[in-house]
């Protein structure tokens, strides 16, 4: 980060306020695609902007600008202060009170091979060659494959002397299929663009781009002529990339502390969880074990610090199956009253931070997949998600599956489709019956979960291996 | 920054080389954001944002970038002929794209309305006068919003729009609220007090205890507001053209299956009548109206350029997703509909929506706020909420028994990445044998 930068930053903060902070961000984005073998058009954007954040009086206010001129910093911290001031007396809480961290630090994530050491016209090579291999069967009617990457560098500064320095690679490979046959549409995917970590081009072999795509294609063919799931209770085995979205929806979002104390009422909702449960609760079984960690290498939503200054640390959220704390960052912590976590997160430079679950990860445990498909006398084994919906208390649930197989006394059988499943998350996690190895833990993300008043699409992330769950509504299609 | 935006894209037109052409586009807002909760001021602020795409083109070669700008003059027309240079450097590593279109004919237009907008801080007293002695959260989001377009070709075109939205609930406890929408292009106080009454009003039901129905089939009536999220689902994937042509509508039915919806179902995207800009990213100017589902029968669909050039059929839009989505009235009076719903669910808001059989047109989702049970033709008790699993056909063709006459033009409030122009002009919808699941 250039020194004159940072300078001209830190000297747009207001002087004689209780606390100031000043985040910068620069992001560069860039995604090449192949749809039906022909390279689409190359969509690279950058974008560069500070929030200014101004506490005084008890109350807080903030302004975000892309003019990072002098004369525009100082307006943004005009108008951060103005409204700081509009909110005198009628703050949710007293903002001055909050012991804002004033850390100090960088942290630098990975990257092996990095994104400009491939030239544009490999990358689109690459991407075509891939594409190339989709086109399995008449039948296929669609077929694209893209890698997204993404290059940021933060800073946050604090009226203290804090400085934190942060940089980032994300990329996100995807790869999708559509298989049609008169009234019938069938669509399979890389882990439903959940394939997607920190890193350069080494993430590519991470995913295993190369290895899945003409498997996917033929997997999109065959579901055309599946029986729908059958519906009825029954044991249910989810594979990581179905498991991060139940982790996500049921675990992750209800255990926000902004949602428990109701921020998030009028638009993404309130939680079935409430202050009382925390330190108590059983929420799953005793194979629950539930981490946050942006500490973990790799992972999407990994970090030095969160953007309210708080250093990353990995702690149990749930451990065997009662919940120990919240999702909740240096704000939310003040006014609970309660432990959380380095989760105050901002989507970009124009909003700002809110609790984000970032990493949240399933432990692994003893089982494989292997023997819990043995010990399973009637089940359906789903795969890679494909719908997702679920209550405002985040409670009562229905999810939806690209892929599924029966289970039939213990033996994987016949493949099935449009699999779907129903639960309430107070029951669901209670009724987990087994949990896989670490070696079959899947690391996956989302750069797209909406949030927030103005919205925000942050990314968070879930190391997840395989889980069974007994005695579950599942179902298939029309 | 009109003025400056069309100086800069002449400024670098004229450096263009042999046939190059330069599309322009220009995106900004200056946003109030004010977020409550608990009657109290949650997170203050505001957002200055300006965003301008550049796009090269040499023959069948095009390469596009998108920045951040300042405003400071000196500064932007620096990096915006830094970045041209770097598309030029690009084009050679780009393949020819078979579906590049862009609009050749020049087509200049303006929609500019001047702002009458509220100043923020008054406005911010006026809220939380209204949620004094109440439970209330939401966000007052204000501001002008900008877009431009240009290219070398000399076409000039710009869009500026100064609105405001108010979105909030009053709580009653846990999940119970109402939820209630101020929105429009200058403070009303009069209208401003008839929705908080009529917010306070639905509150005071929310007051008595809740019920609980079993899964089952039941007459439900979805308001305007409830419908908006049904609309948005056949927004998803319902009307493009590529989606059509890729059999990953979720309309298939109706065009593999010939099924139809109610002959009362009419669909239609109307730009004319809507909230955003009428011209597109590659310099097109939208159809006013485009017919999508006319008598319950598929008719057109949204094409992009890209589509156009894919699959040769002329452009109407700039996304193949509705901006201004229309559905067509019934003949249902608001005032009769207790009256007609009898005994059932009255639905003031649907949420998180998905698919539970896309190509089926099936789907799934949630009941929320101010949801009630009536009983009689009155209302009885606040429903705990519940999942329903439904078809379009069923619910917007064979159970459909009545839309309402009058509809409600809903201006979107989502701000993810920007401030939504996109708006909704729905009847509210009488259907018989809904089913709920859960």
């Amino acid at each position: 980060m250039p020194t004159s930068l940072e300078s001209r930053l830190r000297n747009a903060m207001p002087a004689g306020v209780d606390f100031a902070s000043v985040r910068y961000l620069r992001q560069e984005d860039e995604v090449v695609s192949v749809r039906q073998d022909v390279p689409q058009p190359l969509a690279r954007g950058v974008e560069a902007g500070a929030m200014i954040t101004v506490v005084i009086g008890g109350a807080l206010g903030y302004a975000a600008t892309c003019d990072l001129s002098d004369s525009g910093l100082k307006d943004a911290a005009r108008r951060a202060l103005k409204w700081a001031k509009l909110s005198a007396g009628r703050a949710v809480t007293d903002f001055s009170k909050i012991p804002w961290p004033q850390e100090s630090g960088r942290y630098v994530g990975p990257e092996e091979k990095p994104w400009a050491a491939l030239s544009l016209d490999a990358k689109f090579d690459l991407m075509t060659a891939e594409s190339k291999r989709l086109k399995v069967d008449p039948r296929v009617v669609d077929w694209q494959v893209s890698l997204w990457h993404t290059a940021l560098d933060s800073l946050y500064l604090t009226s203290g002397g804090g400085a934190i320095e942060q940089r980032f690679h994300f990329l996100a490979p995807d790869l999708r299929v559509t298989a049609n046959e008169g009234d019938q549409t069938q669509t399979r995917s890389l882990e439903a663009r959940a394939a997607c970590r920190q890193g350069g081009l080494e993430v590519i072999d991470q995913v295993g781009l190369h290895l899945h795509g003409p498997r996917v294609a033929r997997e999109a063919v065959e579901l055309l002529s599946a029986d729908n799931c059958p519906t009825g209770e029954m044991d249910l085995i989810l594979a990581p990339d179905q498991m991060v979205l139940q982790v996500h929806e049921s675990i992750g979002h209800p255990l926000e502390l902004d949602r428990i104390l109701g921020d998030e009422r009028n638009y993404a909702g309130t939680s079935f969880v409430t202050m009382d449960m925390l330190g108590t609760y059983r929420y799953g079984s005793e194979l629950l074990n539930i981490t946050f960690d942006p500490t973990r290498p790799g992972q999407l939503a990994s970090y030095g610090w969160d953007d309210e200054g708080r250093r990353a640390e990995k702690t149990f959220i749930i451990r065997r199956g009662v919940l120990e704390r919240p999702l909740g960052g240096t704000v939310s912590q003040a006014r609970a009253g309660k432990c959380g976590v380095a989760n105050a997160r901002a989507s970009g430079w124009n909003r700002p931070p809110i609790d984000r679950m970032a990493n949240i990860n399933l432990e692994p445990g003893e089982s494989t997949l292997e023997s819990m498909i043995a010990q399973t006398a009637r089940g359906v084994y789903m795969q890679t998600n494909c719908s997702w919906s679920i209550d405002d208390s985040r409670n009562k649930f229905q999810f939806g599956c690209e892929w599924g197989r029966l289970i039939e006394n213990g033996k994987l059988t016949k493949l099935v489709k449009n699999c779907n499943y129903r639960g309430i998350s107070a029951t669901f996690w209670r009724s987990l019956a087994g949990v896989g190895s670490a070696a079959e833990v899947g690391v996956m993300g989302t750069p797209n979960c909406g949030k927030g008043e103005p919205n925000q699409m942050a990314r968070v992330a879930h190391a997840c291996p395989p889980a069974r769950f007994a005695g579950v509504q599942v179902f298939g299609g029309a | 920054m009109q003025r400056r935006f069309f100086e800069y894209v002449d400024e670098l037109s004229r450096t263009l080389r042999g046939k190059e052409v330069l599309l322009a586009s220009y995106d900004g807002e200056e946003s109030d954001f004010v977020r409550f909760n608990r009657s109290a001021i949650r997170q203050p602020g505001s957002v200055m944002q300006q965003y301008v795409t550049l796009e090269l083109i040499d023959g069948r070669r095009h390469a596009k970038a998108a920045t951040t700008v300042t405003g400071q003059a000196d500064d932007d027309r620096a990096a915006l002929k830094a970045m041209l240079v770097e598309l030029r450097a690009q084009l050679p590593h780009v393949p020819d794209d078979p579906y590049l279109l862009y609009a050749t004919e020049v087509h200049n237009t303006e929609q500019i309305a001047r702002s009458t907008l509220p100043d923020s801080g008054a406005a911010l007293d006026k809220v939380l006068a209204a949620g004094q002695g109440r439970d209330m959260v939401g966000l007052y989001a204000a501001g002008g919003i900008y877009g431009g377009f240009a290219n070398s070709l000399g076409q000039k075109n710009w869009y500026a729009s100064h609105s405001f939205c108010l979105e909030w609930c009053f709580y009653h406890q846990a999940d119970k609220a109402v939820k209630a929408r101020y929105a429009g292009l200058a403070w009303d106080d009069g209208a401003f007090a008839r929705k908080v009454a009529d917010a306070t009003s639905q509150l005071e039901v929310l007051q008595r205890p809740a019920k609980t129905i079993a899964p089952g089939g039941y007459r439900v009536f979805l308001t305007p507001a409830a419908m908006v999220e049904i609309a948005s689902m056949l927004a998803w994937s319902g009307f493009g053209l590529k989606d059509h042509r890729t059999k990953n509508t979720s309309l298939l039915k109706m065009i593999e299956g010939h099924s139809t919806l109610a002959p009362a179902i009419t669909v239609r995207e109307n730009v004319r009548e809507g909230l955003g800009a009428n011209f597109t990213g590659e310099g097109f100017v939208k159809a006013p109206v485009v017919m999508m589902i006319e008598n319950g029968r598929y008719k057109d669909c949204l094409v992009s350029p890209r589509s156009s050039a894919e699959y040769g059929v002329p452009v109407n839009a700039g996304w193949e997703y509705p901006s201004s989505f229309e559905m067509g009235a019934g003949d249902l009076d608001e005032a009769d509909v207790l009256a007609r719903l009898d005994t059932g669910v009255y639905v003031n808001t649907l949420w998180y929506l998905n698919y539970s059989d896309r190509p089926a047109g099936r789907i799934t989702g949630m009941t929320r706020f101010a949801t009630f049970w009536v009983e009689g033709g009155r209302v009885t008790a606040p429903l705990n909420v519940m999942r329903f699993d439904e078809t379009y056909y069923r619910i917007l063709g064979t159970n459909l028994l009545a839309l309402t006459r009058q509809r409600d033009f809903i201006p979107a409030t989502d701000t993810y990445q920007a401030r939504s122009t996109s708006s909704h002009r729905l009847p509210g919808a009488l259907i018989d044998d809904f089913q709920f699941t859960l």
